[in-house]
């Protein structure tokens, strides 16, 4: 292979990449704090919630990324009265997408947890939101964060979709040297590359911190 | 001290309890037996609210608990419920599982929900697993220190919800001597249950359930040497070989 095309072009890999990672990094996080408003919603006794909740995560997920990408980064500033710049609509569309996923995961690893552990702590007086608070959350954390690790490899690789916005992640950077230099192989392969040894990599650390998880259920 | 009048649960069609009335005095053990389906954990279960009654009325302490306008976490407080599966915090230790409701819900001081938590733990041998994990012990174990964890709330009441149903033979005799206990003490309780040796022995009322109802209730002597259904008889064969 061309090492001499990497060594050459190496910044716009490594730019390329930290944009990507930034991206996906920051869409997790927040993805997970609008994720467990979602989520609660969701359980929640409250009819109008519920529906609004169900109705937003039924939407996100049955339609592509790149078309939600598109009404964001179109739509939200003719609502807008201020230039947000296409870096923060990205990241906005890119929350507003994982969100969903997240609260899906949150949601289930809330009611993975068994219903005898909720009547009992029910049982001695404590009311729901203790109950969730000391009884049910401590639990459902296990379920959860290595649910949100895949979900952040997830958005790692889906991400490479904002390059049609102009963004520079390492797509868009693939693409340019592409122009640049007249070779539309040779970028390409180093940018899956890139996806898969940081997508490879992140498996692995979830793999570790999963079986870390484990063991503390089993010795302590 | 609980007076159940007229109590009627369904789930959907099924009609799971068809009526109960039922009045359980202070200091009394009521033990409830009956075929699997009966309804006998279900009209436990509504006695602490688990179970929602589709209609009738419980009536705890002069409160009715049934009424929706009185706070249901407050009358949790005084009555101890103990599962088939204990249901430990699996993330919590021993002394963690014992000493968080008094803690939250009572505002008790830590230290002392500590020390309420050890001597209670030592009247039933445990003491030396207070810092332990749930999973490290044994099922006998777990139902010994869920029973403590509900008596760590000074309850008026405890339910037993089947509490040896799901236990290794041999450890069944440990749960029993620490109920046993309890009611020499006084303890109001109320066991379900398929141990009939503990029914006879310990219990001052049985109750026989079937299909929804209680059929027959009296003494032990009454009910196991004397009883007037044929389906408490037919059931008693069954089950006293």
């Amino acid at each position: 292979m061309d090492t001499g095309f990497f060594i050459k072009y190496y910044r716009y890999f490594f730019n390329g990449t930290m944009m990507t990672l930034a991206i996906s990094f920051l869409g997790v996080i927040f993805g997970s704090l609008v994720g467990v408003i979602l989520s609660l919603m969701k359980l929640s006794n409250n009819k109008l919630a519920r529906a609004f909740s169900s109705a937003y995560i039924e939407i996100i997920r049955g339609t592509p990324l790149l078309v939600q990408i598109y009404l964001i980064y179109y739509g939200l500033p003719m609502i807008l009265p201020m230039d947000l710049g296409r870096m923060t609509l990205g990241t906005i569309a890119v929350l507003l997408n994982s969100a969903a996923y997240i609260a899906e995961i949150i949601r289930a690893g809330i009611q993975s947890i068994d219903k005898g552990q909720s009547e009992a702590s029910r049982s001695l007086g404590m009311s729901k939101s203790m109950t969730m608070r000391y009884v049910i959350i401590p639990q459902a954390v296990k379920n959860i964060l290595p649910a949100l690790g895949n979900e952040f490899i997830t958005l790692v690789k889906e991400s490479a979709v904002l390059s049609v916005i102009g963004i520079h992640d390492l797509m868009y950077n693939a693409d340019t040297l592409r122009g640049i230099t007249y070779r539309p192989f040779i970028p390409l392969i180093y940018a899956a590359i890139i996806y898969f040894i940081i997508t490879f990599i992140l498996s692995k650390l979830l793999r570790i911190f999963e079986r870390r998880l484990e063991a503390s259920d089993k010795s302590i | 001290m609980i007076k159940v009048s007229n109590l009627k649960k369904n789930f959907g069609s099924l009609k799971v309890l068809k009526g109960i009335d039922e009045n359980i005095e202070k200091g009394e053990v009521v033990v409830i037996i009956g075929p699997s389906g009966s309804g006998k954990s279900t009209f436990l279960r509504c006695l602490n609210l688990l179970e929602e009654p589709s209609s009738g009325e419980i009536i705890f302490d002069g409160v009715s608990i049934t009424d929706k306008l009185n706070d249901i976490n407050k009358q949790r407080e005084k009555m101890g419920m103990v599962f088939q599966q204990f249901n430990l915090f699996p993330h919590m230790t021993v002394l963690e599982n014992i000493t968080l409701a008094p803690i939250k819900v009572k505002n008790m001081e830590p230290v002392e929900a500590e020390k309420t938590a050890l001597n209670l733990l030592k009247r039933i041998g445990l003491e030396d697993k207070i810092n332990t994990y749930p999973n490290q012990l044994s099922g006998g174990q777990k139902q010994r220190i869920a029973i403590v964890r509900a008596l760590a709330m000074s309850p008026e009441v405890m339910l037993f919800d089947e509490p040896t149903s799901a236990l290794d033979p041999e450890m069944v005799g440990e749960v029993l001597d620490v109920m046993k206990g309890l009611a020499k003490e006084g303890m109001t309780m109320v066991v379900v249950t398929h141990e009939m040796g503990f029914a006879k022995e310990v219990g001052d009322r049985v109750l026989f359930m079937d299909e929804g109802k209680i059929v027959e209730e009296g003494t032990p002597e009454e009910l196991f040497n004397n009883s007037k259904h044929s389906r408490t008889q037919d059931f008693l064969k069954k089950v006293l070989i």
